[in-house]
């Protein structure tokens, strides 16, 4: 399935690079192929630290860095083929961005199947992370829409993917973290969506109890479901938090002024936030306040609100480069996700943070719906809780959140590798008991280990971190004298 | 490092029996490293002072260095990383302090403890260098001393090598910038350990623990120079502003 490709030349730079919460910096060359021979040229050429590709660096931790090696920066590889009138499918590039395809979506009366809460995430790095959206309980993840994939394997080879061609190496790309080969292109399966608006309920609630029985409630009814909750507070309000539910808008939903444009989706450039935030405007007080703001802020209950996608999907895209409000240490993002049943647990989870050694900012509530087959695939049914939290008091806060990923682990969950900057490499394979399962596809489509990234160092996720330090890899030089 | 809480995960000592060395490691284990390779003089010294390490789980590995034997040092540093994987950290720990009146009855012992202190810092230092900037990230610590500062007529042997060593841990920095990986130069003055003792303690003396807990609060902070303890930044500033002749009466 040949797309179409932007000409220009493949660009190269060394620097350094962070994930989205700007921590744990490590220099590497960056070369930005505009087209698949470009890659393959510059996966070939990639030396004995290996490669990783990378998007539009919004994983939170160092899923796309590669300390002294390459990084293969795909988002000129950015194609948007036709979209198939009948069944919505769509050729896309890897390094395609949501938002990108979303305003072509939205024209022809689609939309994207699955959205995370950013639009700023490439097609590569959906299928990479496995990403999913406010409607997991009902459509799964993003790679549960994709029809095929394109793979750059690292014997330069370029290998359409379906399910049935390779059900093995498809699902362990999916959430694969780009170490089964540089997602070059995809089809991805798009979904009906009239209009550029969701009809929004949303519900404010005074404590855990009713967020989780009121979200369990909403499933079952609506497309899209989402609970952003206070971690701050304690006491009997804790847990309390503001639920959000939608559906696309149909036309008919529209007054007659707004059916007009009600497919044209443009959202204008964000401003930037400023460069330089000192590392302690996000502390307990300005954390305080703004749970504070965000809750007061929300109705007691408001049916049937029309909303825009982009104040409904991506709240955060609004301010460019949000994350630099942290400060010079940046920040990052916890995500587990509990089982059914571990209720308790996520009780657990919720106090810790509440009397946790640095403030929640900002928390994020989900059911999920069933796995899907992908052997990394984050999501399973449960609970999942994403808490953003300020990069400070390092050696405490690690200590804290080692503790939680225990509590986690022995409830039989998992924390999300694409969130991950700090996770300690022993809970790698209690939290995903397949892995053993992913390494071997992975060592059959890369058995020299050329597909490599800190986060595979970190976590020693294509070999276990025991068998990395024996020095057995291809540039061991044998044994000590 | 890349551990977004600045946690080390991989240390690499050259002088791995020093206690100041042992003692950091010792600190950053309570912290989540995992593995400690120690290259020294003397091996069955270093295991037993890794002890504590392993106690911790931290995997020790324990393999021989010569400090003096510079044409070793580059390719005995290479193979480590390549055999070991990426470090986080490299403390280039080991020095001769050795004796004044010694060294000046026995010249030759003298340029031996400058070779060591001195020639074999640059070998191996450079070499730990281009290994970082390899890997894209990671902190060469360096302990320089404050004897390097001013000569003294008690030291001045000893205090000249840490001098030349400073000077080169300060300009292997500047040419480390901008490639992931970087310097942190360390500068204790007394610190009371089997290296100075019977010796008279001087002012500010420290344990080897608490120039340790100065050496990770670097860390942490991201210093490229540390002072142990910190105050002598400040007596030092003095120090060196004073005129040689009330310099020379100073007990301090």
């Amino acid at each position: 399935m040949p797309g179409k490709q932007q000409a220009g030349a493949t660009t190269e730079h060394r620097g350094p690079l962070t994930g989205w919460g700007r921590t744990g910096p490590t220099v590497a060359r960056i070369v930005r192929p505009t087209d698949i021979p470009g890659a393959t040229a510059a996966l070939m050429g990639a030396g004995p630290r290996g490669t990783t590709a990378r998007g539009l660096g919004r994983a939170y931790g160092d899923a796309a860095q590669n300390g002294g090696g390459l990084v293969l920066d795909a988002t000129a590889i950015d194609f948007i083929g036709p979209i198939d009138p009948e069944t919505g499918a769509v050729d896309v590039g890897g390094g395609t961005s949501l938002g990108a395809l979303i305003t072509t979506a939205i024209a022809a009366g689609w939309f994207i199947p699955v959205t995370p809460g950013t639009r700023h995430v490439t097609i590569g790095g959906a299928i990479a992370s496995d990403v999913h959206g406010k409607n997991h309980h009902v459509e799964g993840t993003f790679t549960q829409h994709v029809d095929s994939m394109t793979l750059l394997l690292p014997s330069g080879e370029t290998r359409v993917v379906t399910p049935e061609s390779d059900r093995a190496l498809f699902w362990a790309t999916a959430g694969g973290m780009g170490l089964t080969g540089v997602i070059v292109e995809a089809r991805v399966r798009l979904t009906p969506a009239a209009t550029r608006f969701i009809t929004v309920d949303t519900y404010r609630t005074n404590d855990l109890d009713q967020t989780m029985s009121l979200m369990a409630d909403y499933d079952t009814r609506t497309h899209y479901s989402v609970a952003w909750i206070d971690l701050v507070t304690a006491g009997a309000h804790m847990g309390r938090g503001v639920l959000t539910c939608g559906d696309h808008a149909p036309l008919e939903a529209l007054e007659e002024r707004k059916r007009e444009d009600a497919r044209r989706w443009r959202p204008r450039p964000a401003p930037p936030a400023p460069p330089i935030f000192p590392s302690q405007v996000v502390n307990r007080l300005t954390s305080r306040m703004f749970n504070e703001l965000w809750f007061r802020k929300a109705p007691a209950e408001r049916l049937g609100e029309l909303l825009p996608l982009e104040t409904f999907f991506y709240p955060l895209d609004i301010v460019d480069q949000w994350n630099r409000v942290y400060g010079p240490r940046g920040f990052l993002q916890w995500q587990c996700v509990i089982p059914f049943g571990e209720e308790a647990r996520l009780r657990r989870l919720v106090e810790a943070f509440v009397h946790g050694p640095v403030p929640a900012t900002l928390a994020v509530l989900k059911r999920f719906g069933a796995a899907n087959p992908g052997h990394l695939s984050f999501p399973m049914p449960g609970w999942t809780l994403a808490v953003d939290l300020p990069a400070a008091r390092g050696d405490e806060l690690a200590s804290f959140l080692d503790g939680l990923d225990r509590e986690v682990a022995d409830g039989g969950g998992r924390i999300y590798l694409s969130k991950d900057a700090r996770m300690r490499p022993e809970w790698l394979d209690v939290m995903y008991p397949r892995i053993d399962e992913w390494r071997e596809v992975q060592a059959r489509i890369d058995p020299q280990g050329r597909l490599t990234s800190d986060l595979d160092r970190r976590l020693g996720i294509t070999a276990p971190a025991s068998a990395r330090v024996r020095g057995a890899g291809p540039h061991s030089m044998g044994d000590a004298r | 490092m890349t551990d977004a809480l600045g946690r080390v995960r991989s240390a690499l000592v050259l002088g791995g029996g020093s206690e100041i060395a042992l003692a950091t490691l010792d600190r950053l284990a309570t912290r989540g490293l995992r593995r400690a390779v120690l290259l020294g003089r003397r091996p069955e010294v270093m295991r037993e002072g890794a002890r504590g390490l392993a106690a911790k789980g931290v995997e020790v590995i324990v393999l021989p260095f010569d400090a003096e034997a510079i044409d070793t040092h580059a390719p005995d540093i290479a193979h480590t990383f390549a055999t070991h994987g990426d470090f986080d950290l490299v403390i280039l720990a080991f020095g001769v302090l050795g004796d004044q009146e010694t060294f000046e009855a026995d010249p030759t012992a003298a340029g031996h403890a400058a070779i060591a202190n001195y020639a074999g810092a640059v070998s191996s230092g450079l070499a730990a260098a281009a290994a970082l900037r390899a890997q894209g990230q990671g902190t060469l610590v360096v302990m320089s001393s404050v004897a390097g500062q001013r000569p003294r007529r008690d030291n001045y042997v000893y205090g000249s090598t840490k001098a030349g060593l400073d000077a080169f841990a300060r300009g292997l920095g500047e040419a480390l910038r901008g490639s992931g990986a970087r310097v942190m130069v360390v500068r204790p003055g007394f610190v009371r350990t089997q290296m100075t003792a019977g010796m008279k303690p001087r002012m500010l003396a420290q344990s080897a623990d608490q120039v340790a807990a100065s050496i990770v609060a670097g860390l942490d902070g991201g210093a490229s120079v540390v002072w142990a303890p910190s105050p002598l930044r400040w007596m030092f500033l003095v120090l060196n502003a004073l005129p040689q002749a009330i310099f020379r009466k100073l007990k301090a």
